[in-house]
């Protein structure tokens, strides 16, 4: 019994949710194996093979690889799948893009956004916005997940040290092609990954309010920036920034949210966050009820004290 | 050009759905049904493409029990020219609807396959990439922006961190994120008009499909609950719980 982990890189880097995903994998039982598919990506394996439990790395180079085509990634996948009893990839964006496709090919269901896993067919993941949770059981005999990262600890980034194996690429498919992105670049933690969050909603008002009030709680926490739906649906913060069932799910050691009222869906993105502080006019706001410590107070006075009192 | 588009029937968004207490599955009996918010987009995304000229027909499916009809008419009323009802009583999994979709864009041959990125009761967001595997085609999921421009779809899509743009051939399978459109309201003319719009019915024996699921659910429970904390007078008091009390800061 082996797993296999696809990792996600950068082609210079191995991202953060990779060691949480390699976490559930060494739950699984078996050695753990990791997947690098990128192009010049031979630092990114060399940093998969340092870390803590991994066994093998297999990295496979080619151009097709470069920006993580779905079409490319889960053809070279399925080329190894053989090999293994279960096929992990963390539930970002790029994992939930590629492992359908891969269970799909190899006729197997798959088991999305696992938090917990019972045993080596057996595991446990968030229903209806997280209003339920389902233990459930594959009765296939390739096991293919997705791993929400928040609920593994991270592996750790070093001590270990696994062969790198080179493998011959598939070719790229003729289907898809890779035309641009739009990626903001900012200097603060991205936001699955952050140990504070400051998140704000609807209540800002406008998106000239949103980074007025909100951008400088995170400079000086050093937090990353969320918002609500609602606060995205408007225009006040980037699409990329909305937390809750469809958008990211996170949990920070702080989440300070501001002017959000606490939707369900929202609630389902942040509350497994360690600490919550809930700032909102509205007394009767659901955000209070899964809060650890609530105010009551217009967010555009207690937002700015707040800063200068850190 | 054809385009088809999955829609499935759903408790409703604003439903907070409750846990059986013997463990076998969330109750929905009794709860408002609707169309999922997500496929509501794709059926808008299809329908905008043909008031464009960009497509020729739309035809919505939707694979589970009769009442699944209710969600087809409503597709019809926002704009869909006819209707597929794959209607089965099994519990339907990701890949067995993957594998009804397959059979039906080999009858039908779409262009352009549009389906919500994911349900909102199983969460799982898996049955357009599994479609375009099972028929060898190009996928763009997560699309926040979709244009057809010389035989191809130019599909901008949300990824973490902010946007890509990939170029498909066609056809093509894409799955929608929250922002690519607002859905229309419904109209009554429409709703009438819809009733007239045609709606036909297969079985999944009918079309070749074994849909067995792969997966058991074992059971069902409540999450943990997160009790609510203590409300704070003033900033001064909250920010010496974080550094005391909470030590996060």
């Amino acid at each position: 019994m082996t797993s296999l982990v696809i990792a996600e890189h950068d082609n210079a880097s191995i991202k953060g949710a990779t060691l949480n995903t390699i976490t559930a994998a060494l739950k699984c039982g078996g050695d753990v194996h990791v997947l690098v598919a990128g192009s010049n990506a031979g630092v990114a394996a060399a940093a998969a093979a340092q870390i803590a439990g991994v066994a093998k790395v297999l990295h496979a180079d080619a151009d097709g690889f470069a920006h993580g085509l779905a079409e490319n990634v889960a053809a070279q996948v399925v080329a190894v799948a053989a090999s293994y009893s279960h096929i992990l990839f963390p539930a970002t964006a790029s994992g939930k893009n590629v492992a359908p496709r891969v269970a799909a090919k190899l006729d197997v269901g798959q088991i999305s956004d696992i938090t917990k896993v019972d045993s080596a067919d057996t595991f446990e993941r968030p229903i209806y916005a997280g209003n339920a949770i389902a233990t459930v059981q594959s009765l296939d005999a390739t096991k293919v997940l997705t791993v929400r990262t928040t609920g593994f600890d991270p592996a750790a980034a070093t001590g270990g040290s696994a062969a790198v194996e080179v493998l011959t690429a598939v070719g790229a498919s003729a289907q898809s092609t890779f035309m641009g992105s739009e990626i903001a670049k900012n200097d603060r933690p991205e936001l699955t990954a952050a140990k504070i969050i400051v998140s704000g909603g609807r209540a800002l008002g406008s998106s000239e309010k949103f980074m007025d009030v909100m951008t400088p709680l995170a400079d000086k926490l050093g937090a990353a920036l969320g918002a609500s739906r609602a606060a995205v649906d408007a225009g006040y913060a980037p699409n990329d920034w909305q937390v809750g069932q469809t958008g990211k799910i996170v949990a920070p050691q702080l989440y300070i949210a501001a002017g959000i009222s606490g939707a369900i869906q929202h609630l389902a993105g942040m509350k497994d966050s360690k600490i919550i502080v809930a700032i909102n006019k509205d007394p009767e706001a659901p955000i209070f009820s899964v809060a650890d410590y609530g105010l009551e107070a217009d967010l555009f006075v207690a937002v700015p004290e707040l800063v200068a009192a850190l | 050009m054809k385009v088809l588009v999955s829609v499935k029937r759903v408790v409703d968004y604003n439903v907070k759905v409750r846990v059986k207490s013997d463990g076998s599955g969330v109750d929905i009996a009794n709860v408002k049904m609707s169309m999922n918010p997500f496929d509501e987009i794709a059926i808008e995304e299809a329908v905008r493409l043909k008031e464009k000229g960009v497509v020729t027909e739309v035809i919505a499916v939707s694979c589970g029990v009769t009442q699944c009809q209710e969600t087809l008419r409503t597709a019809m009323a926002i704009g869909a020219d006819r209707a597929i009802l794959v209607e089965t009583a099994v519990e339907l999994q990701p890949l067995a609807v993957a594998k009804l979709l397959k059979a039906l864009i080999d009858k039908e041959q779409p262009g352009l396959i549009i389906l919500g990125k994911q349900a909102i009761d199983d969460d799982c967001n898996q049955t357009g990439q599994m479609l375009a595997a099972l028929a060898d085609l190009p996928q763009g999921t997560f699309a926040s922006k979709v244009e057809i421009v010389d035989g191809k779809a130019n599909i901008t899509r949300e990824v973490d961190g902010g946007s890509e743009t990939v170029s498909l051939t066609l056809p093509a399978v894409i799955t929608t994120d929250l922002r690519l459109n607002e859905p229309r309201y419904v109209t009554l003319p429409n709703i009438m008009k819809a009733k007239k719009k045609p709606l036909e019915t297969f079985t999944p024996e009918a079309l070749g499909v074994d849909v067995s699921p792969r997966i058991k659910t074992l059971k069902v429970v409540e999450p943990p609950k997160r009790s609510a904390g203590i409300k704070v007078p003033d900033v001064a008091t909250l920010v010496a719980k974080l550094k005391t009390e909470a030590k996060v800061i």
